[in-house]
């Protein structure tokens, strides 16, 4: 579903670099258990694997005021033990061959493992667990408080690129708790403390907040089955979690952020709309900004591409991304490397330009069926992968869509019109809505 | 399901079915109808290895040009038509191949094929193209000119193989990058792109005649024999020095290496495992709990061993404030030292085993996945039997094989050593 870039998430760990049937996506079942934990399945006969996922729908987002990066500072603890596995389960998901991580974002957390079918009720019984029955320590808090820092600084602080982008974030979003980072700000994750993440556990890690994701070779009865012998035991909180979050009020300013570093040697230019997302748009809005952002940023034959790259030789790259899967208002991104030639300023004047064209002409049909076509295309491929399936239902969930939002998903992008496009064109692409980025080299003292 | 599917099930190397074309052209298959959908991965000997010496980048040039024009289509066209499809199509380089990558719609796959020939055989190399992806070579290299990862892997490849060609920067130098002509791409193209190191895996919908038919349309043009400079064998220099690039940065960022021991070796399945237990699994490992769990000195802290065609390198990375990375650098060569010195526990061992066996399975479930893996085995030398074999291997090994393994694969522990960043008492 996503036609540019992911966006980083901040992952408990990095990824190591190493070394007769039905695909995923048929039959694909939502159910729920008595203490309100969601289920759902995702078969995959292919090959003898399941990918098991917990999501909770609290997210950065989420984080109280003065305490940013608690929700992934706690996704981390979430490795340290319960009183059944006092040193975590770690140890034993990998002697089962196991693969295991979670992540953080800014509307949810998930965990997850990837094993042998045959693994899947242990897994259950291990994150089942932990939902309610972490124990932390002071011992093991303190150095993994570190550990978060040096992640931090390893994103962030060592890449001006990435300080920009959180300083426009921080624009685009100057009330919203989508302006904070994800992993928080420095000097906020430095005071967090075991209280503090114990507080946030028990006010979100209940069943009644959680979607259990199983995508593999499974049937659906035996996984609910399962999961009724698991996570149907834990009795959950009293009161179901609830997300206070203030909202964005309409955008009315453009405004500009430059940061200028001496390490930068490629500048590079980024425009971020605010914009509906899949979750509060009007039927069909968002549909059309998926549309749009690949009609105009999507690949080679968009038409940035041909006219910023190819034609006009302004830029070296240039693409566009919707992070449409998101609980409120969201990003529409542009983002551009000019030519050595290419100031900024030009190249940001050239992408007014084009942008004021889409609103004003209408839209060539081949493109668009192109744009189309492409992004139905993503759907069958997202099928040769139960991983990323997993992924897409679960965010898609945690952010208050529907089974049926996705899978009837393609017919609703088929459906996009021309003119639907240039509408969202010329209703959101307005410059008031947004915040471009100037990345710069420092200027010679 | 009957119980002679569950059997082919359980076998992987039985689901695989090794295709010859008509003219006598290899590829490996695994067919499923499961998803319309088509996976097709190939590679030839000779990428960046193959580079003038003075002007590097050359494989990685004509890897990015061969979908930029070709054949009637010039780029704009040629993107047009994947595009119009959804087909996917791309080419890589690396240090010893080139690579092509090809996903596709079930009811595309004869377009998609059609236009990885034009690609392979017809491929332009217009101007045009030619500038612009020399310039989005170069705003890359710009780009990553301060990034400490980036300065990392060149201080340490410059340091670890001097005058080889693995030393050089595969993505070129900004330096020299725009003295590459035409001329070094046609040179490339007409070396490389030969049958006789040709490895090809397809996996999805799709039967072996059809497949048979559009390998001859392909690949049947090619000549049999590469003409590829030799390229020789070698180790990493340097062992047991340290090389510090400043950068203004809080952060330093580490990178240790040493001799490895090499796919081909017979010493290789029980290195994995060893390297597993030192740093090659996720958070398991006896660098993840002394530098990460127990300490809190980085966030990522790994080792791997890496072969090369003609070198195998043990290799791993951390990132720790520049107060503590001197900590961080002891921690890990003394966790080298003592695995060298006392071999893994057989506890240790016994769990290294059953990660390696028990997750295998997961390298093999997305078609672009298997193809990649199978394309892989075959450029190692290794048979279709070896899927059913590698795990049996790797059960096999005894503490007394490790220990041993482990004392070849660490020695004493010196390390070649980069730090980027401005590291305290280092």
């Amino acid at each position: 579903m996503q036609s540019g870039p992911s966006l980083p998430q901040d992952t408990l760990t990095p990824p190591v670099p190493s070394g007769g049937k039905q695909g995923a996506g048929s039959a694909i079942t939502h159910s729920r258990l008595e203490n309100g934990l969601q289920i759902v399945v995702i078969p995959d006969h292919r090959t003898p694997v399941v990918t098991h996922m917990v999501w909770y729908q609290n997210g950065s987002a989420d984080d109280p005021p003065g305490k940013s990066g608690i929700a992934h500072f706690l996704e981390h603890l979430m490795f340290k033990g319960t009183k059944a596995h006092p040193k975590g389960f770690s140890d034993l998901v990998a002697e089962l061959g196991g693969q295991e991580n979670a992540f953080t974002a800014y509307d949810y957390t998930a965990y997850f493992q990837r094993v042998a079918k045959e693994h899947l009720a242990t897994m259950m019984g291990f994150e089942a667990d932990r939902m309610m029955g972490l124990v932390l320590t002071d011992d093991v808090v303190a150095p993994e408080r570190d550990v978060v820092l040096e992640e931090r600084r390893m994103r962030t602080d060592t890449d001006p690129a990435q300080q920009l982008n959180e300083a426009v974030q921080a624009s685009l979003f100057p009330h919203h708790p989508y302006g904070t980072p994800v992993i928080g700000w420095g000097h906020e994750i430095e005071t967090l403390d075991r209280s503090d993440a114990l507080t946030y556990y028990e006010r979100f890690y209940t069943p009644a907040n959680a979607i259990l994701v199983v995508a593999g070779d499974v049937e659906t009865s035996e996984v609910e089955r399962l999961a009724r012998e698991t996570y149907g035991r834990i009795r959950g909180r009293e009161k179901p979690p609830r997300r206070f979050r203030p909202q964005e009020p309409e955008p009315r300013a453009h405004r500009l952020v430059t940061l200028a570093d001496p390490k930068v040697e490629q500048p590079a230019h980024e425009r971020v709309f605010m914009v509906p997302s899949y979750t509060t748009g009007a039927p069909g809005e968002a549909e059309a900004l998926e549309v749009l952002t690949h009609f105009l940023g999507g690949g080679h034959t968009s038409l940035f591409y041909r006219e910023l790259v190819i034609a006009r030789k302004l830029a070296v790259a240039v693409g566009a991304y919707y992070m449409g899967t998101s609980l409120d208002a969201t990003r529409l991104w542009i983002y551009a490397m000019p030519t050595p030639a290419t100031s900024l300023e030009a190249l940001d004047r050239a992408l007014d330009e084009v942008i004021a064209r889409v609103a004003d002409h209408p839209i060539d049909e081949a493109d668009l069926n192109r744009a189309r076509t492409r992004l139905v295309a993503d759907a069958i491929y997202a099928q040769d992968n139960q991983a990323s399936l997993a992924r897409w239902y679960g965010a898609s969930l945690a952010t208050g869509l529907t089974i049926d939002d996705i899978t009837r998903w393609p017919e609703r992008i088929e459906a996009v019109s021309a003119d639907d496009v240039q509408k969202a064109a010329r209703k959101w692409l307005d410059k008031r809505r947004a915040v471009t980025g100037f990345l710069l080299p420092e200027a010679a003292a | 399901m009957s119980a002679i599917a569950e059997a082919a099930l359980s076998s992987r190397a039985g689901r695989v079915q090794r295709v010859f074309s008509p003219g006598g052209i290899e590829a490996w298959l695994v067919e499923d109808h499961a998803v319309p959908l088509v996976a097709l991965e190939f590679s030839i000997s000779g990428g960046a290895s193959q580079d003038v010496p003075t002007r590097p980048g050359i494989a990685t040039l004509l890897a990015g040009l061969l979908d930029e024009g070709a054949g009637p289509y010039d780029a704009e066209a040629f993107h047009r038509a994947l595009d119009d499809k959804a087909i996917h199509l791309s080419f890589s380089a690396d240090r010893d191949h080139f690579s092509g990558h090809m996903q596709t719609l079930e009811r595309n796959t004869d377009a998609a094929f059609d236009l990885l020939r034009v690609a392979l055989n017809e491929a332009r190399l217009d101007p045009e193209p030619m500038e612009r992806v020399r310039e989005q070579m170069a705003a890359a290299l710009k780009r990553d000119l301060n990034d400490p990862e980036a300065m990392g892997n060149r201080a340490f490849r410059a340091a670890a193989f001097p005058d080889h060609p693995y030393g050089r920067a595969v993505r070129g130098e900004l330096g020299t990058l725009p003295s590459i002509t035409r001329a070094d791409l046609d040179d490339l193209r007409t070396r490389a792109f030969a049958r006789a190191t040709l490895k090809i895996a397809a996996v999805g919908a799709l039967d072996a005649a059809t497949l048979a038919r559009h390998l001859d349309e392909v690949f049947g043009a090619w000549p049999e024999l590469p003409e590829l400079v030799t390229v020789p064998a070698t180790s990493i220099a340097n062992l047991g020095t340290r090389k510090i690039v400043d950068l203004d940065v809080p952060q330093t960022t580490i990178r240790f290496g040493r001799p490895g021991i090499h796919r081909r070796d017979p010493d290789f399945i029980p290195a994995m495992v060893v390297n597993y237990i030192l740093g090659g699994g996720g958070l398991t490992t006896r660098l993840f709990h002394e530098v990460r769990e127990k300490r809190g000195l980085a966030y990522s802290v790994y080792s791997q061993i890496q072969s090369f065609d003609r070198a195998a390198m043990l290799a791993g990375s951390t990132s720790t404030k520049n107060e503590r990375a001197a900590e961080s650098l002891a921690v890990i060569e003394s966790e080298i030292k003592l695995l060298a010195r006392e071999g893994p526990s057989e506890a240790e061992l016994e769990k290294a085993k059953r990660y390696l066996t028990g997750s295998y399975a997961l390298s093999f479930d997305t078609s672009t996945k298997i193809a990649a893996q199978l394309v892989h085995l075959r450029q190692e030398g290794f048979d279709i039997s070896y899927l059913d074999e590698r795990n049996k291997l790797v059960e096999a090994v005894t503490l007394a094989e490790a220990k041993r393994v482990g004392e070849r694969l660490f020695g004493d522990g010196a390390l070649l050593v980069t730090a980027v960043g401005r590291p305290g008492g280092m």
